[in-house]
């Protein structure tokens, strides 16, 4: 008995470590939080330097906000993300594959790793003014195909729908494929070598090893990478705003969802914002909650519909 | 399973703390104080105020080496605020400023800020009583201010014809050219004959034709232009104490000129828009842009930066259509603990002729002193080196005493720089005509909640 007690509690220790973390998320993310979906019910904004409101008015937000082109500013950001989202995942998989694979015996995997990781570690802003300056009219890549006599007339990148999102498209993915290759890799590394051999014993080729044994393998990271990526493109933000210099031009083609969000902060205009940061809420939190029931599956391949299975043939059984 | 719950609402909540707004709210009501304090703290995006005053305030005794304390000889000190004015940094600062102006201590009061022309009337509106009238610092702006162009005084009163702020500039602007291409086009750079070819809209489209038949373009942008028409509407953007935006004729004219030319090859098609790489590049030496339109402060800070080639390339001569652009208004704050030596420094520095004449031959400014001026338009000392030994005062000065400064509205940044950038898609050939006008409705109504309705002339 006399031992139990003396046995030693560390679990407080616990608790006052990761107390700072809760302390500074309650005072600066959760109480601007629950102010901002305070806010989303009121109209409260400021006209040249007068304040206007608070005056609550129930849900006129929500409602002046779908009639405003809020969806096709939606389906921009969501354009603008699947331009850079495809390409990212694609190439992220080859070369994690590629990486992996012991028998290419690529030279230099560490040095590639942190080459394409380079691109994430610059500022998102000083590289969509980098491909500003680089694509403009009179730019470098407009010289440098007028010289090889490519095009005899500049292209006017940022003039069209096209070039805009390709550019914004291009950026991300430069930004991101590093991030995506590396997390793949990891993934792909944990599964167990015993598979591979058998399969190979088996005579599978390396398409079919690719298709029937990594894939399913690593289908619970590549949700997760998948939704990560749309929370992130939900956020996208800084490259187009700078690339277009807030405008989304041309024609509002490149309008993301947070431009629009920060086109109401200019004003201050706290109570529109409120409620368009409250939609993007739910939207990001019923990714999350996706999210969360794929990655704490405790079922044998990873997919629901399996472990739905299994668990029907264990009740029958 | 509750530690899941957690954490999936620790996640969500993370995530939506990233998508949030901070928000924050506070009150003012204007204060008075009577004793003098010891510090001055002005509000301004850049040091253009601070040297002008430190060259021409005769109570300044030393500036310390940053640049962000003066000195004067009284041992009040002078704190320079300084905020860029890119992204309405500066109109940011100020404002938080403004609201906390009521609660600050003494010496943390802002006592004069400076405003610009696109946004002195969100300053000067007399409900938000901002910047106090300069009858109650106890300068009367008919007698002390006699010597101003009288638009300057216009443009920093507020509705109710009560002056608000004062400047020690004016901004009256001109067609500046290359005399090489003039000499190419036309045979001759002299300012006088240059003049009658640009002397009105419908000349200027005659020369431009022969500009573009020798392979030149009469000006970069369709932005080059705006300033004419648009700082010469009749009516103002927004009438006082409505919230519908009334576009002006003159802007239609702009939109169908612009587009005339652009498509008639009168303007470089690459160059959209102002203060950006491909505009500065239209002022090298490469460019086949025959002229610009700008006032003094623009052929000082942004031609001449830009240009490549050997001073005495460009020349000045009247513009097509008189115009102003630009201007800083120094204002004193409501609630200042400084007025006497607020109204000292504005006096300094927008009223006294000679030290306005000190900034003209300095930083060659086109100053706001009517005698002033027309003595430097007939003095030789006042010619410019980069202007080829050209005195631009003489140009300048017919064009302010003829400038019809357009009514403001406290809409005016937003409605000037909007209507540019949704236009320039329908230039471009991007956008039809319809669809421009809609692109500018929904812009503008995202930028100013209280603005209900667009009204488009017929």
């Amino acid at each position: 008995m006399k031992v139990k007690h003396k046995k030693i509690d560390y679990s407080k220790w616990g608790y006052i470590f990761i107390l700072p973390f809760f302390v500074s998320f309650f005072i600066f993310s959760f109480i601007p939080l629950l102010d901002t979906i305070r806010y989303s019910f009121f109209e409260y904004y400021r006209s040249g330097i007068k304040e206007v409101g608070p005056n609550f008015v129930g849900m006129q937000n929500y409602i002046s906000l779908l009639g405003s082109d809020m969806l096709k500013y939606a389906g921009n950001t969501l354009i603008l993300w699947m331009i850079g989202f495809i390409p990212q995942i694609v190439i992220a998989l080859v070369l994690a594959e590629w990486f992996v694979d012991a028998r290419l015996k690529i030279h230099g995997t560490q040095f590639f790793k942190v080459v394409i990781y380079l691109p994430n570690l610059i500022m998102a802003s000083a590289f969509a003014m980098l491909f500003f300056t680089m694509f403009s009219t009179n730019g470098p890549v407009n010289s440098i195909l007028m010289s090889i006599g490519l095009t005899h007339q500049p292209v006017d990148f940022l003039g069209s729908a096209l070039g805009t999102r390709s550019l914004v498209g291009l950026m991300n993915f430069l930004m991101w494929f590093g991030n995506s290759t590396i997390m793949l890799m990891a993934a792909i590394m944990g599964i167990s070598p015993d598979i591979f051999e058998a399969s190979e014993l088996d005579g599978c080729n390396s398409i079919q090893r690719f298709f029937f044994i990594t894939l399913p393998q690593i289908r619970p990271i590549l949700a997760y990478t998948l939704i990560t990526a749309i929370i992130g493109g939900l956020q996208m933000f800084d490259v187009p705003q700078i690339l277009t210099n807030g405008q989304g031009t041309p024609d509002r083609t490149s309008m993301t969802l947070i431009m629009f969000l920060n086109s109401h902060l200019k004003s201050k205009n706290y109570g529109m914002a409120g409620a368009l940061s409250v939609y993007l809420f739910i939207v990001s939190g019923i990714l999350c909650f996706i999210v969360y029931r794929i990655t704490n599956n405790d079922d044998p391949d990873g997919s629901k519909a399996a472990a739905k299975k299994a668990k029907k043939l264990q009740r029958k059984g | 399973m509750k530690k899941q719950v957690v954490s999936v609402l620790l996640i969500a909540a993370m995530t939506a703390s990233l998508v949030a707004g901070c928000a924050k709210s506070s009150e003012s009501s204007p204060g008075n104080e009577n004793t003098e304090g010891n510090v001055i703290n002005i509000y301004s995006w850049n040091s253009e105020f601070r040297e002008r005053v430190e060259a021409i305030y005769p109570e300044v005794k030393e500036a310390s080496k940053d640049g962000t304390v003066t000195m004067l000889n009284d041992g009040t000190e002078i704190h320079w605020i300084i905020n860029p004015n890119q992204d309405g940094v500066y109109q940011q600062k100020l404002d938080e400023a403004l609201m906390k102006q009521a609660d600050a201590s003494a010496d943390d009061k802002v006592d004069i800020f400076l405003s610009e022309t696109d946004y002195v009337n969100k300053y000067t509106d007399a409900d938000a009583d901002a910047a106090m009238p300069l009858t109650d610092l106890g300068i009367d702006p008919e007698t002390d201010l006699a010597d101003q162009y009288e638009f300057t005084k216009v443009t920093a009163s507020d509705v109710n014809g009560v002056q608000r702020g004062s400047t020690w500039q004016c901004c009256p602007g001109l067609l500046v050219y290359r005399r090489d291409i003039a000499m190419d086009a036309f045979g001759t750079d002299d300012p006088e004959e240059i003049g009658q070819k640009v002397k009105d809209w419908d000349t200027i489209k005659t020369t431009a034709a022969e500009l573009k038949a020798k392979g030149y373009y009469t000006f970069s942008s369709y932005a080059d232009t705006f300033r004419p028409y648009g700082n010469s509407i009749e009516a103002s953007w927004v009438s006082p104490g409505e919230t519908t935006i009334k576009v002006d004729q003159k802007i239609m004219n702009w939109i169908k000129d612009s587009k005339e030319w652009l498509d008639a090859g009168y303007l470089d098609k690459n160059v959209k828009g102002q203060f950006n790489p491909d505009w500065n590049q239209a002022m090298g030496s490469s460019s086949k842009v025959f002229a610009f339109l700008f006032p003094a402060w623009g052929i000082d800070f942004t031609l001449k930066k830009n240009w490549d080639g050997e001073n005495g390339v460009w020349g000045v001569t009247n513009p097509p259509q008189e115009y102003n652009w630009g201007g800083s208004y120094i204002h004193a704050c409501t609630g200042t603990d400084n007025p006497e030596h607020v109204k000292d420094i504005i006096l300094a520095v927008t009223a006294n002729k000679e030290n306005l004449l000190k900034i003209s031959k300095e930083y060659t400014d086109f100053t706001n002193t009517k005698s002033g001026m027309q003595a430097a338009a007939g003095d030789n000392s006042y010619a410019s080196e980069f202007l080829g030994g050209q005195n631009a005062f003489q140009y300048f000065v017919p064009v302010a005493e003829n400038i019809k400064i357009a009514p403001l509205s406290a809409y005016d940044q937003g409605c000037v720089e909007l209507i540019q950038s949704s236009f320039s898609d329908y230039f471009q050939g991007t956008v039809d005509f319809d669809k421009a006008k809609e692109n500018f409705e929904t812009a503008i109504i995202e930028c100013y909640p209280d603005i209900t309705a667009v009204q488009w002339p017929e």
